[in-house]
């Protein structure tokens, strides 16, 4: 048994320790908002928080998460402000198409904005450049978080 | 994407759902009403139901059922606002529901959707307001003409009002009227206004069901791998060392793949890597890259289908003043979608439930019944959110996969194919050559255009009635005779060449893609060889073309064209009438090095006919240049021994935010034609666009894709003739 610290509640699950931690939330907890894409993390549909940080969970065994990480993925941040502020830049501006990649793209959309709140373009595209999307949104999210960093009135 | 004769009438879609306990799948739920979305719901009763698409109940709530599926297009959104544009509400109170194969368009794809639903939309919505109006009439014995529909609720001249539910059952009683009065463009408060997507609210919570998200109960997992040469099949198997493994409960065969079948997935994964399969790989094992080029090369000379012509091309050209011809080549592309296929199925002896994500409700619906043995009325098919169609999920043979491994076992199978399988068992957009000859003028203006087509006829596999009787893919012709410009003489050959060890298939614009890059890239060198400005080149050909005129020079207007540069950029143009709508765009480009392209600015001037909603044509165009640049740079697909060579996004390599454009423009033209399609546009104009602002910057041509392929070189095939 191994136990994680998962949206603010301790969960033990009975897996293997190599299993990815990816394959735990969706297959084993049922919380499928996080995606499958690539398996090698080079995609980053499966972006959780792990400790605030991004992470692509898809490569990372639950083994070496340890009992005391704190994992946050997207049906884990309803209360967040910040968000709250990015799914809301999200629906203004329509950055959806098929939506497949988006939950990735906001996790690290939000790490990025708690790190830095009012981040250059330089600083999106180095964050942002892992999460691809086939229905080209960069536009888009580009925009969103530039419109979040606006709203938080950090941006002149 | 697909000659549009292949579509059904849109009348043949719109027969009567099944009526009372018919088994929907509820795709969204919007908004603020519920985040409990994709789940299965029983449709209680039928309540008003005045046609396929719209069902109002007396609890006031107004369902809609929409025949097209959506991948990302945002058809679910448009569709609904055609529909309550007529029957006067709000869209956002709509509850969706995606149609069941027989209840909606057979097919989703060939940016085809908003035209074919352009007018029974609109009628459906018509009707149901039309017969609303009657009842309350009825009621309040006055004239139906005295009733005004406005936000769901229906008026009386001496201010009575009704909700649409509170007529409900009135109105399901009357007989459906056959003319109805449809909305003149001014009265439109939807029709050609932004509005938010409709299915947005549950994609940002991560709630939205894709068809790998389906969890059913008692479910499996499992993980397929199919012989990894295409004709080949399985020979030995042994299951010892996967069986072992830890929440492995079975190991399925097939006659081409096998399937490890677990808990979940990764010990699917892990299993299937334990197993021991000796794969027969069959008559395409030495088949390579090099292979299908040779063979196409084959079909440069030699007999060739005449699919299309006007005057004497070839005459025009022996005897114009100037000749000019080039050849250009173009890949095998993968669709990689961001969900890799999946589906679920179970199998039981009376009866097949599937959910999956598809283009063909229909055909996955008949595969199973053919693998199963089934009658078509006891499988239920249950379409899900799709995470990126671009023409992958117009196939459905792993929806037939399912079936055949999920007949062996009792319980639900959820079959995955991992992001290695998704890529090297893919069906793949076609290579293809094309040799373009031109007759001069002395202005360097064409007197005859002869244009050969070197590669498969997609439609032959995939829909043989779609071929016609002297064997041509009307697919071809987008591009090609489908094109904004009239040639004094034309000639256009199609030479047939199926190749060997891959199965091809439809890709997002694939004939426009293929015929733009030609067509366009073509014009350009004859521009360039006349030395006249690309946009003045084109000017001149499109001078009684009122349409693709205006969308040249806004887009000319709009991107500075003409302006100065800083050193090393360029910009190109490429100029197209395609899927029922125009479009010119004006790529910028700043090449550093030779081998280093940047993407500094997109301009794009759009007149898709009457526009629905204007920002999601916006989105689609940026999109659809996005996923073109990326077949136009990376996304080849390559061949040794009969196996794909690229497997996964390392290796495969998609455009990223870093990468894409700094800042696409697109400018929409009002107009009041008919709607065109829209999402395939942007791919179409991707790859010339960019290749000749490359040129410009280089001087030199890029007529092969990928377009940092080594073989463009200065020399390349370029060949001039002065007659």
């Amino acid at each position: 048994m191994l136990t994680l610290q998962i949206n603010g509640k301790s969960v033990e699950v009975d897996v293997d320790p190599d299993t990815p931690l990816l394959w735990v939330l969706r297959d084993v907890l049922g919380m499928t908002g996080t995606k499958y894409g690539c398996g090698i993390a080079e995609c980053g549909v499966c972006t959780v928080h792990v400790d605030g940080s991004p992470v692509r969970s898809c490569s990372l065994p639950v083994g070496l998460i340890g009992s005391q990480k704190v994992i946050t993925t997207i049906e884990g941040l309803q209360a967040d402000p910040v968000a709250a502020a990015v799914r809301k830049a999200w629906l203004d501006i329509d950055v959806v198409q098929c939506g497949y990649c988006q939950p990735g793209q906001i996790m690290a959309a939000i790490a990025l904005l708690k790190k830095i709140p009012n981040p250059t373009d330089e600083q999106i595209e180095a964050d942002m450049s892992g999460n691809l999307c086939r229905c080209g949104t960069y536009m888009r999210i580009r925009a969103a978080i530039r419109n979040v960093a606006a709203a938080q009135g950090v941006n002149p | 994407m697909t000659p549009k004769r292949v579509f059904p009438p849109a009348i043949r879609r719109r027969h009567v759902l099944g009526g009372a306990g018919a088994f929907v799948l509820a795709a969204i739920l919007p908004a603020g009403r519920s985040r409990g979305a994709g789940m299965l719901v029983e449709d209680a009763t039928a309540s008003f139901a005045p046609n396929a698409y719209i069902r109002i109940g007396s609890d006031n709530v107004i369902t809609m059922i929409l025949p097209n599926i959506e991948m990302g297009q945002g058809i679910y959104t448009s569709s609904v606002m055609l529909m309550a544009e007529e029957l006067g509400i709000d869209p956002q109170s709509v509850r969706i529901e995606a149609a069941p194969p027989g209840g909606g368009a057979e097919i989703t794809g060939g940016s085809t959707s908003s035209m074919t639903e352009w007018m029974p939309l609109r009628q459906a919505g018509a009707t149901a307001r039309t017969m609303l109006q009657q009842a309350a009439a009825a009621r309040w014995s006055c004239a139906p003409d005295a009733c005004v529909a406005l936000d769901g609720y229906i008026t009386g001249p001496a201010g009575q009002r009704l909700s649409y539910g509170e007529l409900a059952a009135d109105a399901a009683k009357l007989p459906v009227p056959k003319n109805v009065a449809l909305k003149t463009p001014a009265q439109f408060r939807l029709i050609g206004r932004p509005m938010h997507r409709l299915d947005s609210q549950v994609k940002v919570d991560g709630q939205a069901t894709f068809g790998i998200d389906v969890q059913v109960p008692g479910q499996k997992v499992g993980a397929v791998a199919a012989c990894p040469v295409i004709g080949g099949h399985v020979g030995h198997v042994d299951t010892q060392a996967a069986l072992k493994i830890r929440g492995v409960v079975a190991v399925l065969q097939i006659d081409d793949a096998v399937c490890v079948v677990a808990d979940h997935y990764w010990a699917a994964r892990k299993g299937l890597a334990a197993l021991d399969v000796q794969w027969v790989e069959g008559p395409n094992a030495a088949v390579d890259t090099q292979a299908i080029y040779r063979q196409l090369e084959g079909g440069l000379s030699g007999p060739a289908i005449l699919a299309d012509h006007h005057g004497d091309a070839r005459q025009a050209i022996t005897h114009a003043h100037g000749r000019y011809s080039a050849i250009y080549r173009q890949p095998l592309l993968a669709h990689a979608t961001m969900e890799p296929i999946n589906c679920t199925i179970h199998v039981r002896p009376d009866g097949c439930d599937i959910w999956t994500g598809t283009q063909v409700a229909e055909r996955a619906r008949d595969t199973t019944a053919e693998v199963t043995g089934l009658p078509k009325d006891k499988i239920k098919l249950h379409s899900q959110y799709i995470g990126g169609g671009f023409g992958r999920r117009l196939e459905h043979e792993y929806v037939t996969q399912a079936a055949r491994f999920g007949r062996q076992v009792s319980y639900p199978l959820k079959i995955i194919w991992s992001r290695e399988e998704d890529i090297t068992r893919d069906r793949f957009r076609p290579a293809y050559l094309d040799h373009l000859e031109a007759g001069l003028d002395e202005r360097g203006y064409i007197t005859g255009l002869t244009h050969r087509i070197v590669g498969p006829a997609v439609v032959a596999r995939w829909e043989p009635s779609g071929l016609s009787a002297n064997g041509y893919d009307d697919d071809l012709s987008v591009g090609t005779v489908i094109t904004p410009y009239t040639y004094p003489a034309y000639r256009l050959e199609f030479a047939r060449r199926e190749p060997p060890g891959v199965i091809t298939a439809w890709w997002r614009g694939v004939g426009g893609t293929r015929g733009l890059f030609v067509v366009e890239g073509f014009i350009d060198e004859l521009a360039r060889r006349a030395d006249i400005d690309p946009v003045a080149y084109r000017r001149e050909m499109v001078r009684n073309n009122p349409r693709a005129l205006a969308v040249l020079e806004r887009a000319a207007r709009e991107s500075g064209w003409g302006t100065p540069l800083p050193p090393n950029c360029g910009r190109g143009v490429a100029l197209q009438f395609a899927f029922g709508s125009y479009l010119a765009t004006v790529v910028e480009v700043e090449m550093p090095a030779l081998h280093d392209v940047r993407i500094r600015r997109v301009t794009c001037a759009v007149d898709c006919g009457q526009v629905i909603n204007p920002d999601q044509i916006i989105a689609q165009i940026e999109g659809g240049l996005i996923f073109g640049f990326s077949a136009a740079l990376y996304n080849e697909i390559t061949l040794e021994k009969g196996r794909v060579q690229q497997d996964n996004f390392h290796t495969w390599r998609v455009m990223r935010m870093n990468e894409a454009p700094k800042r696409i423009d697109v400018h929409l033209i009002e107009s009041t034609e008919s709607p065109g399609g829209i999402g395939e546009t942007g791919t179409a104009a991707a790859a010339p666009a960019l290749a000749n602002a490359m040129a410009a910057v280089q001087k030199r041509r890029y007529r092969i894709l990928p377009l940092l392929s080594a073989l463009n070189q200065p020399s390349g095939h370029e060949k001039e003739q002065q007659g």
